[in-house]
């Protein structure tokens, strides 16, 4: 007897649920990042120059770090994991 | 109208965060899904690249002695060696694989930079522990890059220098011009501005 349509199913399950893991994690990664973002933003404010923009230079007001975080977490989710998602779902 | 150095290292920390987040990509999504499309494969050596191109403008307008010039000169030329590198090889231009020893390379060499120009010890101020964590994490870390030279498709050496770029995001957000270090500043560092 053959083995064969016995385990096909079990393989194929595995399979599937790599991918679901797969597209969990690449969808969390800049939501994650974003948020680590909103957190430092919220732990250390002074960190956010544009809560306190009195007297601050053009610097001060335009690299804020904890945003920069936020940005990058956004920009890499929206122009990069989403594409990166809709190719694993074809496959 | 320049930005302060910290600024600058924070610059170039968010470019370090999304470097990791294309290579943790590439690992979760599998070379093959990352592969379909072609912008994509060149997307983070490019970012590298990039960013030693950038490393240039900082040589010369924000190093303020010798050593320093000579780091960052350093740290530019590695990276651009490094993202041409990956860049040629994934685009098939360059077929020995002995290039990929371009990127152990970068993170010793950048390694070495970071340890060689801070002269002062660990605890006396941020910078000089951010300098020294920094150093170290680079020349421990480019076990990840060596792994990857010599087993190019093994994920875990990818993922390795996705959280070695962590580290170094980290670090540099961490990094102020003047600042103490777990309560530790130095009185020859002069007094914190902000």
């Amino acid at each position: 007897m053959s083995t064969h349509t016995a385990t096909q199913p079990a393989a194929s399950q595995t399979h599937a649920e790599r991918t679901t893991w797969r597209l969990r994690l690449l969808a969390s990664l800049g939501p994650l990042a974003a948020l680590a973002g909103v957190v430092w933003a919220i732990v250390q404010p002074y960190r956010v120059t544009l809560l306190h923009p009195h007297d601050q230079g053009f610097w001060w007001l335009f690299v804020e770090p904890p945003l920069l975080v936020v940005f990058a977490g956004a920009l890499f989710h929206l122009f990069v994991a989403r594409v990166v998602i809709e190719d694993l779902l074809e496959e | 109208m320049q930005p302060p150095a910290e600024h600058v290292h924070w610059m170039f920390a968010t470019g370090f965060l999304l470097l990791a987040l294309f290579l943790l990509a590439e690992v979760i999504a599998g070379e093959a899904v990352w592969r379909k499309r072609t912008w994509r494969t060149y997307l983070w050596p490019s970012f590298l690249f990039l960013m030693g191109v950038l490393m240039w403008p900082v040589m010369t307008f924000f190093t303020n002695s010798t050593i320093h010039m000579v780091a960052h000169g350093a740290w530019a030329q590695v990276m651009m060696l490094a993202g041409a590198a990956e860049l040629g090889l994934v685009k098939g231009k360059l077929r020995n694989e002995l290039w990929r020893l371009a990127m152990p390379l970068a993170f010793v060499v950048s390694g070495l930079a970071f340890l060689l120009h801070e002269q002062n010890p660990w605890l006396f101020q941020r910078s000089s522990f951010l300098h020294h964590l920094l150093g170290w994490t680079m020349l421990l870390g480019a076990v990840f890059p060596l792994t990857r030279a010599l087993r190019p498709r093994w994920a875990f050496a990818n993922a390795g220098i996705a959280l070695v770029f962590v580290v170094v995001a980290v670090a540099l957000f961490a990094d102020r011009d003047l600042a103490p270090v777990f309560g530790h500043l130095s009185p020859l560092a002069g007094e914190p501005h902000r």
